[in-house]
């Protein structure tokens, strides 16, 4: 039963995932993409980590729902009327993965790979949440504060009016020019 | 269902998500090509932590970091291309080329 549903989800995540740079249609290869990300969260599901299984599930359904709306804002052709390829250097990108994933591959098949040690907890998900907050207790407050960064550059970068254009290049004008009044300084 | 391939998997996604990076024109695009890579890192995490040290969390703990890897890349990533459009109706990496001289 494990090796039917392992064989569904790895061939769909790769089938899809490839399919993700074949269609015309944005929507279509976004939703593509997160075909091929939930069959990724799915075998995490298979290996017994089910909690960070549907965190994947959950976190991509919304993620691609949010690309597929920036799709629709930037793209020239989001709905993939018209045939046409936005590609450049197919030719040295297919060397490129070929040759890497040859390397992986001899890698993976020729590695000595360790016996399992140890045998899984019954609750991984307690296992993680131990070690989040005790032994990798750092790695989660650089978690913590790379996200804080991202909220604050994600901002800087997205507004359109900064506070020089408020209040000019030496910050001192007297009142904000703003094209809406009210808010703060007037 | 072996670790060897799992890794198999995850190393075609990986390649898959890397031949998108490096031939899509549309910024939008390349995340994809990312986020796919970052799956298959996701799914050699897991199948490590499920093969090798099931007893450790630290297999874990690099799927949280990946996941987060790829919402950091998704939000960034979106805020650079709204910076760039509005400076200058751009959204094919080709056109954004002018810091490379």
């Amino acid at each position: 039963m494990d090796a039917a549903v392992f064989w569904i989800l790895a061939v769909l995540a790769v089938v899809s995932g490839v399919w993700v740079f074949r269609f015309d249609s944005m929507a279509r290869a976004t939703f593509s993409l997160l075909t091929s990300l939930l069959c990724v969260g799915g075998l995490v599901i298979l290996l017994g980590l089910d909690y960070l299984g549907i965190v994947i599930v959950l976190m991509m359904t919304i993620e691609m729902a949010i690309m597929a709306v920036f799709m629709v804002m930037y793209m020239m052709n989001p709905a993939g009327l018209m045939p046409m390829t936005m590609m450049h250097n197919k030719k040295g990108a297919a060397v490129v993965c070929g040759l890497v994933f040859a390397l992986l591959a001899a890698g993976i098949l020729l590695a000595p790979w360790p016996a399992r040690r140890g045998k899984a907890p019954a609750d991984p998900t307690m296992e993680l949440g131990m070690s989040l907050m005790g032994p990798q207790m750092l790695t989660m407050m650089t978690l913590g504060l790379a996200l804080f960064a991202t909220i604050v550059a994600t901002v800087v970068l997205a507004t359109r009016r900064g506070r020089y254009d408020r209040l000019g290049d030496d910050l001192r004008a007297r009142r904000a020019d703003d094209p809406v009044r009210g808010g703060v300084g007037q | 269902m072996t670790l060897e391939l799992l890794l198999l998997v995850a190393a075609a996604l990986f390649c898959v998500g890397l031949f998108g990076a490096l031939t899509q024109q549309s910024i939008v695009m390349l995340m994809m090509g990312l986020e796919l890579m970052l799956g298959g890192v996701i799914l050699a995490a897991a199948a490590a932590w499920h093969y090798i040290a099931p007893a450790a969390a630290d297999g874990q703990v690099l799927i949280v970091l990946a996941v987060t890897a790829m919402a950091l890349e998704m939000a960034v990533g979106f805020a650079v291309v709204t910076a760039l459009f509005r400076s200058r109706e751009v959204d094919m990496t080709d056109m954004a080329a002018e810091l490379k001289e």
